[in-house]
């Protein structure tokens, strides 16, 4: 079950940078750690996160396994029309997630 | 080196300590909460990163577990179907938390005190008729945030039950006994040398006024069991089973000592 917690302003001015805050449930495991059978944990990471406003691309980043658990990523954009922005993340066994949200620039 | 230099240097080190002053009144003077008549919520011996991270409900992961909860609030459950919503009111929750743990009648017949996970376990047992959820368990310390977020500002109320006090008091006994392998007292260390430091970490208080806590080393969320159950590993001790009694009389002993204090939960701490 996906669990997202998104923070983007739902106005902006034409031209405005506005800051968009992603917050996702996830456990990170690195694949290094032995459980408590001594055998190792399988890694179970997201690999990517991908940003796009009204379908193209405006952030996207790489996970690795030094990544915490619950990742919160913060990034900036220009608002330049009014829209969707979908964040989307991949990764291990097959996990996908998805969120979208609307902002009118005006 | 001439004798001057290092004059020079203390004048210009005493400048720099008065700027230090100077900000460190200006940072307290807007920001008082999380004390009350000189106890301090260990919110207060965080760093403003931290501070912003519990103060912004989309950066605090432990909304996410909110969230979950909130979903697990409104979902039929056990033998009996039943869901949190089809007895309780949402709006009714406000303040439940900053008054447990409180008496409580088990299955057996006789009534002991319980803390609100314990509280959420009875309910999940006898009124859903479910499984009991282990301790420490996703969902478990998920509907507890939830119900833990509906107090968020309420004042610590520990209810006046005559019947709490034989484990208030067992609860003060435990906090004031040396034990382990350190041979520490909880209060050595919390009320004795309380915001000294301890290898760089102020040592806090010790209220619990934001339980469940996402702790960032823990990278999780957790009951003020589990961080119990952490200090007595910290002092070499062994740590009582996760369904022991003493737990339940430290947690009233130390919710009476935070009477009065705002809960935040879901606090995070590092």
């Amino acid at each position: 079950m996906t669990n997202v917690l998104i923070n983007v302003p739902r106005t902006a001015r034409k031209g405005e940078v506005i800051e968009l805050k992603a917050l996702i449930m996830h456990p990170m495991e690195t694949g290094f750690r032995p459980g408590t059978n001594g055998t190792i944990i399988p890694r179970n990471i997201i690999e990517r996160f991908v940003a796009t406003w009204n379908g193209a691309e405006i952030f996207s980043m790489d996970f690795s396994p030094a990544v915490a658990a619950n990742p919160f990523v913060s990034f900036f954009a220009v608002a330049e029309e009014s829209g969707t922005i979908a964040f989307r993340w991949t990764g291990d066994e097959g996990f996908e997630a998805e969120e979208s949200v609307a902002i009118d620039v005006a | 080196m001439t004798w001057r230099e290092p004059r020079r240097r203390r004048a210009a080190l005493l400048g720099l300590l008065g700027v230090f002053a100077g900000s460190l009144a200006l940072a307290q003077g807007g920001a008082d909460r999380g004390s009350v008549d000189g106890r301090r919520s260990s919110y207060r011996e965080m760093g403003p990163a931290l501070q912003r991270m519990q103060d912004d409900d989309t950066a605090n992961p432990g909304m996410l577990f909110v969230q979950l909860g909130r979903q697990l609030w409104s979902r039929p459950m056990g033998v009996a179907g039943k869901a949190c919503a089809d007895c309780h009111e949402v709006q009714d929750m406000k303040g439940v938390a900053a008054r447990y743990p409180a008496m409580a009648d088990d299955a057996a017949g006789g009534s002991r005190p319980v803390d609100l996970e314990g509280r959420i376990g009875l309910c999940h047992a006898q009124h859903q008729q479910s499984e009991p959820w282990p301790a420490e368990s996703r969902d478990l310390l998920a509907l507890s945030a939830f119900v833990a977020l509906q107090s968020r500002g309420q004042p610590i109320a520990p209810p006046d039950d005559p019947r709490l006090a034989p484990a208030r008091a067992q609860g003060e006994a435990l906090y004031r006994t040396r034990q382990g392998q350190l041979n520490l007292s909880c209060a050595l260390c919390h009320d004795d040398n309380a915001g000294r430091k301890l290898a760089g970490i102020t040592i806090p208080q010790a209220h619990p006024t934001g339980y469940p806590i996402y702790r960032l080393e823990w990278q999780g969320l957790g009951s003020l069991r589990r961080r119990l159950r952490n200090c007595l590993i910290g002092i070499r001790a062994e740590p009582y089973a996760y369904d022991a009694s003493e737990y339940v009389a430290l947690e009233i002993y130390l919710m009476d000592r935070a009477r009065g204090m705002a809960s935040e939960a879901p606090a995070v701490r590092p």
